[in-house]
């Protein structure tokens, strides 16, 4: 047998790296369909090296794409970083249509289990499409497990449910009224991949480095970064970001109506040490089976409505969360990965304005928090929350 | 609420000075000419004093060598660095103006993701200009910009913000790597793009690099002191980290902000590793005792200006790391002759002026 033709070798070594190749138009066209053939066997095409061979403009590409029916976006390489056994997706469902909401999502969710905790105060059943291994709990499911507990779990807090009854490691918990969105390169987010990646790489809260998460691809610490704090921490909580329809409270929803958010920065970072941060339930992830104690919903307001801005149950929560990860040695992080989240609510505020009673709430709880200091006993999420309700009263 | 400025950005040409170390050439300014031409440059000439350092046309500008530093400031010279670009610090302390903005000159204008050339200078202006948000992290990062806000859960009674005092920029193409990670490293480039400026939150420490900052000298000048490096010194390339560390436990006593972030500059020059990390070497063990000096210094109540924190601090250090090595009794004295140097040169408003000498041009 002939050995292979140095042509071929740099094609096999092109393949190798088709990830971090930028331009494939300076190749002849019949060098660009024989890389293209390579990758389509190794079974390396992803969206974006699609998007690569296709920006070539060559002909029989494009040609073979549609004989082939590829179509995009295709479902994501699955990512090698996490397992269905180790996932969980937890849906709060608001609203009763959430057909948009998970075709939108499936090529992201459809491998994980994925619980959906239906509001207990909306009457009307759940239109959900077929295809997802999911279950579906409602308020006699909440009845039945808890009784009569003093935890209402009504509105945005019937998540907390979902968090109750999940057997995972990891569960990720995003807003019913949130799609995908798209990076500045154009992919689509992996919102699953990113918050994984996140929960699995250390935090770094005792020193901040100037270039961010240092261990994303392309970066490191910088000069002047301690060595012995180079090892990092477990990550417990990863909070993610929304574009368009940012979380701001009604009142700034009021005076900046027309406001989106339309600035995408591409950075994970960890929150340092003793500072506390406000922790948006819309797009969240957290290592259950470490601080699961600590995830639930404590704060309650008086006219707690159906709207985000109505409520600071996980603003609460992630306080209390916060303050547990500082006194036990875990991380939290905060950045990417960014959900599309929609307008539907933004021109209610102002009906809001009037019974809210947010303005004055997290002046008082905020210096609690960054007062509380935790005893040198509790070892564990459990014995910190205790701790901290112990302090609350 | 934050009330965002949609007013173009104040040139600030007369309240504010550019200072540059340099031991070469300043062909650099040629790139930044758009930008830097409005404004007054203090050049502080390292190495060799009888060499003349080439400044392009055009540049209004005051250059001191080391005959000068020596002739204005005599014995208390012996606080200024020589041969390490520390000695810029001689130029935060002979200018006039409320704010000054120091680059290194292997730095030049970066381009922005949609291509356009950045400037640097403005974006600093906009950081100074507006608050800082130490008490409580924002997670859409400076709620004072264009586009941004205070998230939900934000308390109404931290929306003020307090002033901003130091502004950190980052660097794109030769990232600002230790020795160590540069020798794992040597092609790693910084190509992403993070369009983010947030405060550093109180009690957090981080790495300052002097290569692209700008700072309020009438709010934290005097602890923008870099230290005994390079020429007999045992350490070298922790200058602006040691500033870094004082100026923020100094910012964090008094409730002033540090921001990080934009602006980014293109930094082209990847010094030589070796020669690094024999400069570094005992930076990176005496940084493992100096972070948590740092971190547990509490300062007193009643220092109640940038110059008492600073002395209170060189006390400090003399008190608790003179033990890690002699070298750190030597800086807490030079920090103590810093500020009396910066006191002399910069008496308080009212006061007769008492510098050795105008600045020449």
């Amino acid at each position: 047998m002939r050995p292979p033709s140095l042509l071929s070798l740099t094609l096999d070594s092109a393949l190798l790296h088709i990830a971090h190749i930028a331009d494939l138009s300076h190749l002849p066209d019949h060098l660009v369909i024989d890389l293209f053939r390579r990758t389509l066997s190794a079974g390396k095409l992803t969206e974006k090296v699609l998007k690569l061979f296709l920006a070539t403009g060559c002909e029989e590409i494009i040609l073979a794409v549609q004989l082939l029916n590829i179509k995009q976006p295709i479902v994501p390489v699955l990512p090698t970083r996490c397992s269905e056994s180790e996932v969980d997706i937890v849906i709060a469902a608001l609203q009763p249509n959430l057909t948009t909401f998970f075709e939108a999502w499936r090529p992201f969710f459809s491998r994980f289990h994925i619980i959906v905790v239906k509001d207990p105060d909306m009457a009307e059943n759940l239109q959900i499409p077929t295809g997802f291994d999911l279950k579906v709990y409602t308020k006699s499911d909440i009845n039945g497990v808890l009784g009569a507990s003093s935890i209402n779990f009504s509105g945005h807090s019937c998540r907390y449910f979902g968090y109750l009854v999940s057997r995972k490691k990891y569960v990720i918990s995003i807003d019913d009224n949130c799609l995908p969105v798209k990076d500045t390169a154009g992919s689509t987010v992996d919102v699953v991949a990113q918050h994984m990646a996140n929960l699995k790489t250390p935090a770094t809260p005792f020193f901040f480095n100037t270039l961010y998460d240092p261990y994303r691809k392309g970066v490191d610490f910088v000069r002047g970064y301690p060595f012995s704090l180079r090892e990092g921490v477990e990550c417990m909580l990863s909070c993610g970001l929304w574009m368009h329809n940012a979380d701001y409270d009604p009142m700034t929803h009021v005076v900046k109506r027309n406001q989106r958010n339309t600035t995408y920065v591409d950075a994970v970072m960890t929150v340092p040490l003793g500072a506390m941060l406000p922790v948006s339930g819309i797009n969240v992830a957290f290592n259950r089976d470490v601080l699961g104690p600590a995830m639930f919903p404590g704060l309650r307001l008086q006219n707690e409505g159906k709207h985000r801005w109505d409520t600071l149950e996980d603003i609460w929560n992630g306080l209390c969360a916060k303050v547990v990860c500082d006194s036990l040695g875990y991380g939290v992080k905060t950045g990417l990965p960014y959900v599309m989240r929609s307008d539907a609510e933004a021109g209610k505020a102002l009906e809001s304005l009037k019974d809210w009673e947010g303005v004055k709430v997290m002046d008082d709880v905020l210096p609690f928090f960054q007062s509380l200091k935790l005893s040198r006993t509790a070892v564990t999420v459990d014995d910190c929350v205790k701790g901290a309700s112990w302090n609350c009263t | 609420m934050a009330s965002a400025s949609h007013a173009p950005t104040p040139l600030l040409k007369d309240e504010l000075d550019i200072v540059i170390p340099t031991i070469r050439n300043l062909d650099f300014l040629e790139m930044w000419r758009p930008f830097f031409q409005p404004y007054h440059l203090i050049i502080v000439q390292d190495g060799d004093p009888s060499k003349t350092i080439r400044v392009p046309e055009g540049f209004d500008y005051e250059l001191y060598n080391r005959n000068d530093i020596n002739r204005m400031l005599g014995p208390k010279a012996s606080c200024i660095s020589f041969k390490d670009s520390a000695c810029r610090c001689f130029g935060y302390m002979v200018s006039k103006k409320k704010y000054i903005y120091t680059i290194d000159d292997d730095c030049f204008v970066a381009k922005d993701p949609s291509g356009k050339d950045i400037n640097a200078l403005e974006q600093h202006i906009k950081n100074l200009l507006s608050p800082s948000t130490p008490f409580f992290f924002n997670t859409l990062y400076d709620p004072y910009r264009v586009g941004a806000d205070f998230v939900r859960g934000y308390p109404f009674s931290l929306r003020e913000g307090v002033p901003t005092a130091v502004s950190h920029g980052l660097w794109l193409n030769i990232p600002d790597y230790d020795a160590p990670t540069q020798l794992v490293k040597p092609l790693e480039r910084n190509t992403r793009y993070v369009d983010a400026i947030l405060t550093i939150p109180k009690g957090t420490l981080f790495p300052m690099c002097g290569m692209n900052l700008a700072f309020d000298r009438e709010l934290i000048g005097p602890a923008m002191y870099f230290g005994l490096m390079g020429d007999g010194q045992p350490i070298g390339r922790y200058d602006d980290m040691w500033a870094g560390w004082c100026t923020k436990v100094i910012t964090d006593h008094l409730g002033l902000g540090v921001k990080t972030g934009l602006p980014y500059i293109w930094h082209s020059k990847a010094s030589n590793p070796f020669v690094n990390l024999k400069k570094e070497y005992n930076g990176i063990f005496w940084q493992e005792e100096l972070i948590p000096f740092f971190q547990s210094v509490s300062l007193p109540k009643d220092a109640t200006t940038v110059q008492k924190c600073y002395l209170e601090l060189a006390k400090q250090v003399r008190a608790k790391l003179g033990k890690v090595d002699g070298y750190f009794n030597k800086l807490a004295d030079s920090m103590v002759t810093w500020i009396e140097a910066w006191d002399e040169l910069n008496p308080p408003k009212g006061g007769a002026p008492t510098a050795n000498g105008p600045p020449k041009k």
